[in-house]
């Protein structure tokens, strides 16, 4: 135990027991920050790099057992191109999908700057031995995925059994080597900012490039107050490792006006730097679409109904 | 990498309609000063002139107190519920024109409008609602035999919460009975006028409140007037300190909420990231324009140099700039006086071999301005550490053990206000209860609400205000 020299890790067990440890946080301070940056008043020039930010920073996403080649076909295209008649809004980060579909999102995103991100670990419970977490990710890599998005093991966690968490991570990522790991804390069911910020250190030493709010199947998805206490683990660890990891919020950020609260926060917390879609990134279904509306009305002045983009 | 400036986002001043002179308000009329003298408001953050006020003189303040003791023959004659629903009727009008007195607060004054907006004028309304709320219960308060309203009471207010120290003072005057002659501050004079409107607004009987502005000398013909039953004043110790001597034996009442020089003590069992929170909030608030602001930040020894790191870079996100933008966390400093007193004060910490780090922002080229600063490698001789800076200026201090931290907190000769950060409740109790300071918060700062009493310990002044102490401040009690 302790000392194992393993691929990717950031940073030694014994060592992320300390941070772990130390991690106090209030609640009712914390609250009062992130409400206070969602009073900023972002207009005019300003709003419309955000608007343009959010969507190169989008992983246009699907995850439904109902989803088919036609479908991702569909996304892939509007992934590219999100609105074909203003050539100024630029393509989104990724697209992310079941590692079944991997292979045909590939296929569609051809020479595009679109990246293909895929869920695995069994998304979205984590439920199986870790054999099959392995299997499923070593299968979306094959399939050509850039990117791996994968759920850290809940149970474990509740249980404290933090040790294996951290384990399961490594493997994977020993898995994905340079294949950008993207490490689900799924917050709602964590709960509490501490549980938070524990998930966070444990996943960011055990090599994640990412870390990422949620899966997008609970009721409770990401809140900028989880986000608060993700962005201030990655500066953390930064600031004892030197490795600089981004963030991935997803899950119920539907809006324009959610996401770039969003993008203040980061900005003001952690500073342009992380202002990149190499470092923050929002899982999207139905956020892309009204920040498309946004965008034409900061430039047109018309609120344009839905039926005017096309779907993806 | 991208560099993602905010655009500006002004508050139309449109809303508010500055004259080009004001009168005192005296006995319900708009009335110009026998003095025939004015003074001149300006915008601290553009030197712009902005109106003259009235310069008033002995004649006036007669003319003032005589009105208030005509006021209180009508006022004392009605029932305390009809007192209570002119103040109800204050409040709610506050309300309705809460973004206009924001607007001119921040133009008058030099606070960032989200303060003004947000903070101020919120608990401005507060404030008459609650004292409004009291107004027909007093007798159910104490036990005594009666409770009596000293009379005519000259209301004295600083510039850095212009409106709000008006509440403050006028509200649980009137609820108790009492008329008022109020002086506003001689930088930030024009919301208390606009307040003048409200009163007329909501039927007043005239008398109740006038208002007149002036200097310092004005101040003391209020102070020093033969008719005049009590005093309440908000300023600095020095000023307290003459008031005090004038009224010595005469039989007048006297409250005085005075200067501070608050620690902000954070332990190294703190949820360090909020308490960071806590400090520049309770420094920066206001451009440290707050005689509770937490000045004096005591951090233990084991943490001082994560805390240090994290404070510089939060301090570099702070926005210094225009008071009507939204984005402005920082506003100008109230007038060229404070600027050069907060300057000379820097400049002596300097000397002493305190350690300087200022944020990087630009500044407006009009104006007066002054970039968010901390001191570290202080010792608790240097004067940065032990006078009122009354500015954004931060003075860090560390200690051992929870012992040398209440040493150095106590260490002082204010005691208005004083922080503690730790996740440990016994060690907060510990603590505040060996705190000599009037408010002490724990793991949070600045934090204000009409029922909590306020006030200070030592040269920070007595009596309280606020809460069902603050009606006391205005009740003369028998038993």
């Amino acid at each position: 135990m302790g000392n194992i020299k393993t691929f990717g890790a950031s940073m030694q067990w014994s060592n992320v027991l300390e941070m772990v440890h130390e991690s106090r946080i209030d609640s009712v301070g914390l609250n009062e920050r992130v409400n206070s940056l969602a009073t900023r008043s972002i207009k005019k020039d300003s709003k419309l790099e955000a608007l343009n930010m959010v969507v190169s920073m989008c992983d246009l996403t699907t995850l439904e057992g109902e989803d088919t080649e036609g479908k991702i076909s569909q996304m892939v295209a509007k992934a590219i191109k999100p609105n074909p008649l203003d050539n100024s809004v630029p393509s989104v980060a990724a697209v992310c999908v079941y590692p079944s579909l991997v292979g045909i999102a590939k296929e569609k995103v051809q020479n595009s700057n679109v990246k293909v991100a895929a869920v695995s670990s069994y998304f979205p419970s984590g439920q199986v031995p870790m054999e099959s977490k392995l299997l499923d990710t070593k299968y979306a890599i094959d399939s050509g995925a850039d990117e791996i998005d994968i759920v850290i093991n809940r149970k474990a966690f509740l249980e404290g059994d933090y040790r294996k968490v951290y384990d399961e991570i490594v493997a994977l990522k020993e898995v994905c080597q340079d294949v950008h790991l993207k490490t689900i804390l799924e917050v709602g069911d964590l709960k509490t900012y501490e549980n938070i910020r524990k998930a966070s250190l444990i996943s960011l030493a055990a090599g994640s490039d990412f870390i990422k709010t949620s899966t997008g199947k609970l009721s409770i998805g990401s809140s900028r107050q989880a986000c608060y206490v993700m962005l201030k683990s990655v500066l953390d660890f930064k600031s004892e490792t030197g490795v600089k990891a981004g963030i991935k919020v997803a899950g119920g950020i539907r809006d324009a006006k959610d996401a770039i609260r969003y993008l203040v926060m980061i900005n003001e917390e952690m500073g342009s730097d992380w202002l990149n879609p190499e470092l923050f990134r929002f899982g999207a279904s139905s956020l892309l679409d009204d920040v498309l509306k946004q965008i034409k009305k900061l430039k047109t002045g018309a609120y344009q109904a839905g039926y005017y983009f096309p779907r993806g | 990498m991208i560099d993602w400036q905010y655009s500006e986002s002004i508050e139309s001043p449109e809303i508010v309609s500055i004259k080009k002179k004001y009168s005192n308000y005296i006995g319900g009329k708009f009335v110009e000063p026998k003095s025939k003298k004015y003074i001149n408001t300006i915008s601290p953050s553009t030197e712009e002139l902005l109106s003259k006020v009235p310069l008033s003189n002995e004649q006036d303040i007669n003319s003032a107190v005589k009105a208030g003791k005509e006021g209180l023959e009508v006022w004392s004659k009605l029932t305390p519920n009809q007192r209570s629903r002119y103040l109800f009727k204050i409040a709610r009008l506050i309300q309705e024109r809460s973004r206009e007195f924001a607007v001119l607060e921040s133009i008058d004054g030099g606070k960032p409008i989200k303060e003004s907006r947000d903070f101020d004028l919120p608990q401005v309304a507060a404030n008459f609602f609650y004292f409004a709320g009291w107004a027909d219960k007093l007798d159910l308060s104490w036990a005594t035999k009666s409770l009596k309203p000293y009379g005519v009471v000259g209301q004295i207010i600083p510039w850095n919460f212009p409106l709000l120290m008006l509440a403050w003072k006028i509200a649980p005057a009137l609820a108790t009975g009492n008329a008022v002659v109020l002086k506003p501050a001689e930088t930030t004079p024009l919301t208390a006028l606009l307040f003048a409107e409200i009163c007329e607004q909501a039927g007043l009987p005239p008398g109740v409140v006038n208002i007149v502005t002036g200097d310092g000398s004005t101040g003391s013909l209020i102070v020093n007037h033969k008719d005049i039953n009590k005093i309440a004043f908000t300023g600095s110790t020095q000023v307290g300190k003459l008031i005090q001597k004038s009224l010595a034996g005469r039989d007048v009442g006297l409250t005085l909420e005075l200067g501070g020089k608050a620690a902000n003590i954070v332990y190294e069992d703190a949820a360090i990231d909020q308490a960071v929170e806590g400090v520049v909030n309770g420094i920066f608030f206001n451009q440290g324009h707050v005689c509770c602001a937490g000045s004096r930040l005591l951090l233990q020894e084991s943490i001082h140099d994560q805390f240090v790191k994290k404070l510089e870079k939060r301090m570099q996100s702070l926005r210094v700039g225009n008071p009507l933008d939204k984005n402005t966390d920082i506003g100008a400093i109230n007038s060229k006086e404070q600027l050069d007193k907060i300057t000379g004060l820097v400049n002596e910490g300097v000397e002493d071999g305190g350690e300087l780090f200022q944020t990087q922002c630009e500044l407006p080229g009009n104006g007066f301005w002054f970039r968010p600063t901390l001191f570290t490698n202080v010792q608790p001789s240097y004067s940065i550490a032990r006078e009122e800076i009354f500015g954004p200026v931060l003075t860090t201090l560390t200690f051992r053990t929870p012992e040398e931290a209440v040493e150095i907190a106590n260490n002082t000769e204010y005691g208005l206000s004083a922080g503690v950060w730790t996740e440990k409740g016994s060690k907060i109790l510990w603590t505040a209860d060996r705190l000599d300071a009037g408010v002490v918060w724990a793991n949070t700062f600045n934090k204000f609400d009409p029922s909590s009493p306020f006030g200070g310990y030592k040269e920070s002044g007595f009596g309280r205000e606020g809460g069902r102490h603050g009606l006391l401040s205005y009740l003369k009690a028998s038993s």
